[in-house]
C-alpha cells in the first residue's frame, strides 16, 4: 500500500466518529432509495408475471343479462383477441360463528377446463369437479380471515335463495390483487369475499341459464382499447351494459398502480433529502479536514505531488465514506424492502412476491451517493489543490470576528463573554450556520412526514364516517324498490333512523372530460348521510341540480358551479341528461356526485324509488338487526361502518408502525449526523482556543457552554424550521398522492410537531454528551507548545 | 567542494518579488543576482523579513518571481508553469522546513516513502533514515519522536529522492542548540557524501561557519557574500 493510501486509512480512522455519522446519513438515503426501488421493482415484476401467467383481461364490462349467443358477436368485434363471458353474482354470505354482514362476489368458472382469462392461482385444495353443484373456491384473504379450509362449508344467499357451498380450494386471482368491496372505502377481508363456482350451478342459482352478465377480453396487438370499448358498449347497450372499462380503470389494478406511484415518489423525495444533507455534511467535514491538513498538502506539493493526485487522495477519502454508506444503505434498504414487501403482501395478494434487488438499483445508489458525496466535497478539495505550497506552509491568518448584530444594537451588556463568543461564532459563518440549521430542520421535517399519515388517516376517517357518512349500516337492495320498503326497515327492532337513497351508474361528461361514477340521490335534510362544504360543514344538496366532490369538479371534469354537466345514465332507459352543477363538496375518500333523491327520481322518470337505505341503529341491536336483514331476500348487501373501520385500522396498523419505525430511525440518523459533525468540527476548529481558556481557569462546564451553547442555539432555531420543512414535505406528499381514490388532508396534530422536536432534541443531546466527553480530554499542556 | 569549476546549478538575475497584502505592497526581493554551484553548502543569512525564505521558495519552484529570471541548469524556472514546477520539485529538489512538516498519520519510514514512491531513482527509505542516524526508529510516528528526530526524518525525506538540491528553511529554528547540531551534522553528512547542493537559511550567524559560502540578505538585497576560508565541522559550532 502506498504511503498516501496509508495516510488515508489512518485519517479515516482518526475521524471515524464523523465518518460513521456521515456514512449513516448516506446509508439512510440509500436505504430509502433501495427500499422503495427494490419494492417497486419487486411489485412490478410480481404484478407483470401474475397478470401475464394468469391471463389478466384488458377490457371488462358488466351488463344485466345477455343470451350466450351474443358472445359470438362480441368475439367478432375488431380488436378483440380472446373473450370470456361469465356469470357474476353479488351475494350474501354466512360463515358459521360470524354474525356481521358478509358480502361476497360469486364468479363463474367454466365447468370443464380452465378459464380463458383471469385464471386462478390455486394456493390450497383442488379445482372444482366438472359440473359440480355446490363446490366453490374462495379467495385466500377471505379464507385466511375466517380460518376456512378445504372441506369447510359456508352458505350463500344467491338471488334470495340460501345455498350450502363446499369449499374445495383457496385461490388468488389477478382480478382481485387488491380486494375491496364495490363502494367500500377500505379492504375488509372478513366482510368481503370473492368466490368461484361452476358456471352451470351458478347460472341455475342466479337465474342466468344460457346467459351471461359479465364480459372480459384481451386485445389483439395494436388494438385501441377505447375503440373496442366503444364498440362493446354499442353492442351491449340493449342488454343493460353499464359501460366497459380498460384494465387501467379496473379497481384492483388502479389501487395497485396508485401504490406503485407512491413508491416512486418515496424513491425520489426522501433519498434527495438524505443525500443533500450528506453532501452538505461531507462538504463541511472535508473542508475542515483540508483546513487542518493545509500544511501537509503544501508539503506534498513541495515534494512534487501533482494537484490532481492530491485532489484524488481526498476524493478517495470521501468516496470511501460514501461507499461505506452505500454498503450499509443497501443492506438496510434490502432489509426494509423485504419488510415493506411483506407488509404489501398483506394488502396486495400475489401468488408469489419475488423480492428482487436489481444490480441496477445498487448502481443507482452508488452513482447517486457518490455524486452527492463528490459534489459536496469538490469545492473543498478544489481549494486544497489550488493552494500554493508556499502559502500553505504559512499559518492561517486569524479569522476575522466582529461584534454581532445584538451587540451593535447595544445589547452587549445583557450578554456574558461566553455568550458573545457563541453569537459571534454563529454570525461569522452565517451560511454554514444556516446550513447546519437547515440540515437539522430536515431531520425534524422527515420525522413529521413519517408520522403524518396516521393523523391524516384519522382525520379522513373522522370526516368520512363521523361527519359525512354517519350511518351505522348501509343496506343495498337487489334492485331499485319502492320507497315503502323504508317503512318496513324502520319497524325493525333497534332501528333509530332510516334514510333511503337512489344510486345510478352514470358517465359524467363535461367538454372533453368524462368520468364514470355513480350519481347518488340522497335526502336533502338527511342526518345520516350528508355532504360537506369546503369548510367541512354539512350542507343541504340544493334542488334542481347536481353537487360534485371538489376533486371530481376541479381536477377531473374541470367544471364550475353554473356549468351544465352531461349525465349519461348507464342503467335502465339510459337517458342522456343535462344537469346544472350547483355546488362543490369536500370529500377525502373517493369522488361522488350528489343530487336530491326526488330530483334524481324525477330525472330518471321513475316514482319514489330507492336503491338502498342508510340506517342508524342502537349499538346493542347490531347482531339481531344483521340477522333480520340477512333473512330478507331483497336485501343484497350490508356494510357496517364501525366494523369496517376497525378492520381497516388493523390492516393499516402494520403499515403505520413500519413507516413510523423507519422514519424515526432515519430522522434520528440525520439529526445525529448533523449535530455530531457540527460539534466535532467546532471542537477541532476551536479546541486550541477552548484549551487555552481551560489553562486560564475556565471549568469544563464553562468551555462546554461555549461550544455546545452554539449547537443548542442552532438546534433550537432548527426545530421550528423543521416544522416548516415538515409541513412543506407533507404538502408535497398531499399533492403527489392525490387521486380520485383518495386525497390526504394536510392535517398535522400537535403530536406530529412534538415528536419531531423530541427526536431532534434527543439526537442533539446525545451528540452533545459525546462531545462533552471529548472536551474533558483536551490536551492543556500540548496547547501551550503548539505554534500558532 | 567549493570550486568555481563546478557546474552552475542555479543562476538568478534581477530577481524581484512583490507581494500584495491588501492595500500594501511588500517588496520581498529587490533585484537579486546569484549563482549557486553543484556540491556547495551555502548559508543564506539574514533577519526575518529580509527575503531569504522568498528566495528559497523561488529557487525551489514553490513560488515565481515578479520580475527577473532564475535558471536551474538550462531551465528557466521563472517562465515555467505550475505543471513544470511540480515536475521540477518532484525530480530535483528536496525541502527541509523549520517545523518539519511531517505527515502525522505516517511513520518515519512511511513519511519518507511518500516521497520515494513518486521519485525516479530514490534510495530506500530505510537507507535515507540510516543516513541521518534514525535507522532504529523507522516505525515511530512523528508524535513519538523528539523535535530533532522529527527534523532528521524531514531531512531523510528530502534526500531520499537523491535530489540535486537540498533547500533548508531554518532547519534548526525550532530546536535547542545541542539538537540543532545533530541536525546540522546530518545535513553536513549528506552534503559531503552525496554531493548535494545544500542551501540553508538561518538568522543564526553561528551556523554560517559550516558553509562554503555565506550570503547575507537584508531588506530584499544581497548585502554581503563571503567564502569561508576555513569550513568548521558542525560539531564545532556553538550558539
Amino acid at each position: 500500500m502506498t504511503a498516501l493510501n496509508l495516510k488515508l486509512l489512518r485519517d479515516l480512522w482518526h475521524m471515524r466518529g464523523q465518518a460513521l455519522a456521515i456514512a449513516a446519513v448516506i446509508a439512510g438515503g440509500v436505504a430509502t432509495l433501495v427500499m422503495s426501488l427494490s419494492t417497486y421493482d419487486s411489485l412490478v415484476a410480481s404484478r407483470d408475471l401474475f397478470y401475464r401467467d394468469y391471463r389478466f383481461a384488458e377490457v371488462f364490462t358488466r351488463l344485466t343479462r345477455a343470451p350466450e349467443a351474443v358472445a359470438a358477436r362480441l368475439a367478432e368485434t375488431p380488436g378483440v383477441e380472446r373473450i370470456e363471458t361469465r356469470v357474476v353474482a353479488v351475494v350474501k354470505l354466512e360463515v358459521a360463528g360470524f354474525t356481521d354482514p358478509v358480502t361476497g362476489v360469486l364468479s363463474s368458472l367454466p365447468d370443464t377446463g380452465q378459464p380463458l382469462l383471469n385464471t386462478l392461482h390455486l394456493k390450497r385444495g383442488r379445482w372444482l369437479t366438472p359440473y359440480s353443484g355446490d363446490e366453490v373456491i374462495v379467495s385466500d384473504t377471505f379464507a385466511d380471515a375466517h380460518g376456512l379450509h378445504p372441506g369447510d362449508r359456508i352458505h350463500a344467499v344467491i338471488h334470495g335463495k340460501r345455498k350450502a357451498l363446499t369449499l374445495v380450494g383457496v385461490a388468488l386471482s389477478p382480478e382481485y390483487v387488491y380486494q375491496i368491496a364495490p363502494g367500500a372505502m377500505f379492504p375488509d377481508f372478513k366482510r368481503y369475499g370473492v368466490l368461484w363456482m361452476g358456471r352451470n350451478a351458478l347460472a341455475a342459482a342466479y337465474d342466468m341459464d344460457g346467459a351471461f352478465n359479465n364480459v372480459s377480453l384481451t386485445l389483439t396487438p395494436g388494438a385501441e382499447a377505447q375503440a373496442v370499448i366503444d364498440r362493446l358498449d354499442g353492442l351491449l347497450a340493449r342488454y343493460g351494459g353499464i359501460g366497459a372499462f380498460a384494465r387501467k380503470d379496473q379497481f384492483s389494478n388502479r389501487f395497485l398502480s396508485e401504490e406503485l406511484k407512491q413508491l416512486q415518489t418515496t424513491a425520489t423525495v426522501f433519498p434527495s433529502i438524505f443525500l443533500g444533507v450528506a453532501a452538505f455534511l461531507l462538504n463541511v467535514v472535508v473542508a475542515r479536514l483540508i483546513a487542518t491538513q493545509r500544511e501537509q498538502i503544501a508539503v506534498l506539493k513541495a515534494f512534487g505531488y501533482r494537484p490532481l493526485a492530491i485532489g484524488w487522495h481526498y476524493l478517495k477519502l470521501v468516496l470511501t465514506v460514501a461507499f461505506l454508506g452505500v454498503a450499509g444503505g443497501v443492506a438496510l434498504g434490502a432489509w426494509f424492502g423485504q419488510g415493506l414487501a411483506g407488509v404489501y403482501m398483506e394488502l396486495y395478494r400475489f401468488p408469489y412476491l419475488h423480492y428482487v434487488l436489481n444490480p441496477g438499483v445498487i448502481a443507482i445508489a452508488l452513482g447517486v451517493a457518490g455524486l452527492a458525496a463528490a459534489s459536496g466535497t469538490l469545492v473543498a478539495v478544489g481549494r486544497a489543490v489550488r493552494l500554493p505550497p508556499a502559502e500553505g506552509m504559512r499559518p492561517e491568518t486569524p479569522v476575522v470576528y466582529r461584534a454581532t448584530l445584538l451587540e451593535r444594537l447595544g445589547l452587549q451588556r445583557l450578554l456574558s463573554q461566553p455568550t458573545r463568543m457563541i453569537l459571534r461564532h454563529i454570525e461569522r459563518r452565517p451560511l454554514k450556520s444556516l446550513l447546519t440549521v437547515f440540515g437539522i430542520a430536515c431531520a425534524g421535517g422527515l420525522m413529521m412526514v413519517g408520522n403524518y399519515q396516521r393523523g391524516a388517516i384519522d382525520f379522513m376517517v373522522d370526516i368520512q364516517f363521523r361527519q359525512a357518512a354517519r350511518e351505522d349500516l348501509a343496506v343495498g337492495f337487489i334492485e331499485s324498490t319502492s320507497g315503502r320498503a323504508l317503512f318496513e326497515l324502520a319497524q325493525l327492532p333497534g332501528v333509530r333512523h332510516v334514510e333511503g337513497f337512489r344510486d345510478v351508474a352514470a358517465n359524467l361528461r363535461f367538454g372533453q372530460y368524462h368520468y364514470r361514477s355513480a350519481v347518488y340521490g340522497i335526502q336533502p335534510d338527511g342526518i345520516l348521510h350528508r355532504s360537506l362544504d369546503r369548510n367541512l360543514r354539512p350542507v343541504q344538496v340544493p334542488p334542481g341540480g347536481i353537487v360534485l366532490t371538489d376533486h371530481l369538479a376541479n381536477n377531473i371534469l374541470r367544471v364550475k358551479p353554473g356549468d351544465l354537466l352531461t349525465v349519461e345514465v348507464l342503467e335502465g332507459r339510459r337517458q342522456v341528461l343535462q344537469v346544472p352543477v350547483l355546488g362543490i363538496t369536500k370529500q377525502y375518500l373517493g369522488v361522488s356526485a350528489y343530487m336530491r333523491q326526488d330530483d334524481l327520481n324525477a330525472l330518471l322518470r321513475e316514482g319514489h324509488v330507492v336503491s338502498g337505505a342508510y340506517i342508524g341503529h342502537a349499538p346493542d341491536a347490531a347482531a339481531d338487526l344483521y340477522a333480520r336483514l340477512h333473512a330478507r331476500p331483497r336485501v343484497l348487501g350490508m356494510v357496517a361502518h364501525a366494523a369496517a373501520i376497525r378492520s381497516f385500522y388493523d390492516t393499516l396498523g402494520e403499515f403505520v408502525l413500519f413507516f413510523n419505525m423507519v422514519a424515526t430511525l432515519l430522522a434520528a440518523t440525520i439529526a445525529f449526523g448533523v449535530v455530531y459533525n457540527s460539534a466535532r468540527i467546532a471542537l477541532s476548529e476551536r479546541g486550541r482556543e477552548l484549551a487555552s481558556l481551560r489553562v486560564l481557569g475556565f471549568t469544563h462546564g464553562e468551555i462546554a457552554y461555549i461550544l455546545l451553547g452554539e449547537l443548542a442555539v442552532l438546534t433550537l432555531a432548527a426545530i421550528p424550521l423543521g416544522f416548516l420543512v415538515g409541513v412543506g414535505l407533507c404538502g408535497i406528499l398531499v399533492v403527489v398522492f392525490e387521486s380520485d381514490l383518495y386525497r390526504l388532508p394536510l392535517v398535522l396534530e400537535p403530536y406530529n410537531f412534538a415528536l419531531s422536536a423530541l427526536v431532534v432534541t434527543v439526537s442533539a443531546v446525545i451528540s452533545g454528551l459525546l462531545v462533552w466527553r471529548q472536551l474533558g480530554r483536551l490536551d492543556l499542556v500540548g496547547v501551550l507548545k503548539t505554534r500558532e | 567542494m567549493a570550486d568555481n569549476t563546478a557546474e552552475c546549478v542555479f543562476r538568478a538575475k534581477g530577481l524581484t518579488k512583490i507581494y500584495r497584502m491588501g492595500e500594501v505592497e511588500v517588496h520581498a526581493l529587490r533585484g537579486i543576482d546569484l549563482e549557486l554551484f553543484a556540491g556547495e553548502l551555502v548559508v543564506l543569512l539574514g533577519p526575518s523579513g529580509s527575503g531569504k525564505s522568498t528566495l528559497l521558495n523561488i529557487l525551489g519552484g514553490l513560488d515565481t518571481p515578479t520580475a527577473g529570471e532564475v535558471f536551474y541548469l538550462d531551465r528557466n524556472l521563472s517562465a515555467a508553469g505550475e505543471e513544470a514546477l511540480t515536475g521540477f520539485r518532484r525530480d530535483h529538489v528536496g525541502f527541509v522546513f523549520q517545523f518539519y512538516n511531517l505527515i502525522p498519520s505516517l511513520t518515519a519510514r512511511e513519511n519518507v516513502s511518500a516521497v520515494t514512491e513518486i521519485s525516479k531513482s530514490p534510495m530506500r527509505p530505510e537507507e535515507a533514515l540510516r543516513l541521518v542516524g534514525l535507522g532504529e526508529r523507522l516505525d515511530h510516528f512523528p508524535a513519538q519522536l523528539s523535535g530533532g528526530e522529527q527534523q532528521r526524518v524531514a531531512i531523510a525525506r528530502a534526500i531520499a529522492k537523491n535530489p540535486a538540491v537540498l533547500l533548508c528553511d531554518e532547519p534548526t529554528g525550532a530546536l535547542d542548540s545541542a539538537t540543532g547540531i545533530v541536525v546540522l551534522e546530518a545535513l553536513e553528512k549528506v552534503n559531503r557524501e552525496l554531493g548535494t547542493l545544500t542551501v540553508l537559511i538561518t538568522h543564526n550567524a553561528g551556523i554560517a561557519d559550516m558553509a562554503d559560502r555565506v550570503i547575507r540578505l537584508s531588506d530584499g538585497h544581497i548585502v554581503e557574500e563571503r567564502r569561508n576560508a576555513v569550513k568548521k565541522a558542525a560539531c564545532e559550532l556553538s550558539w
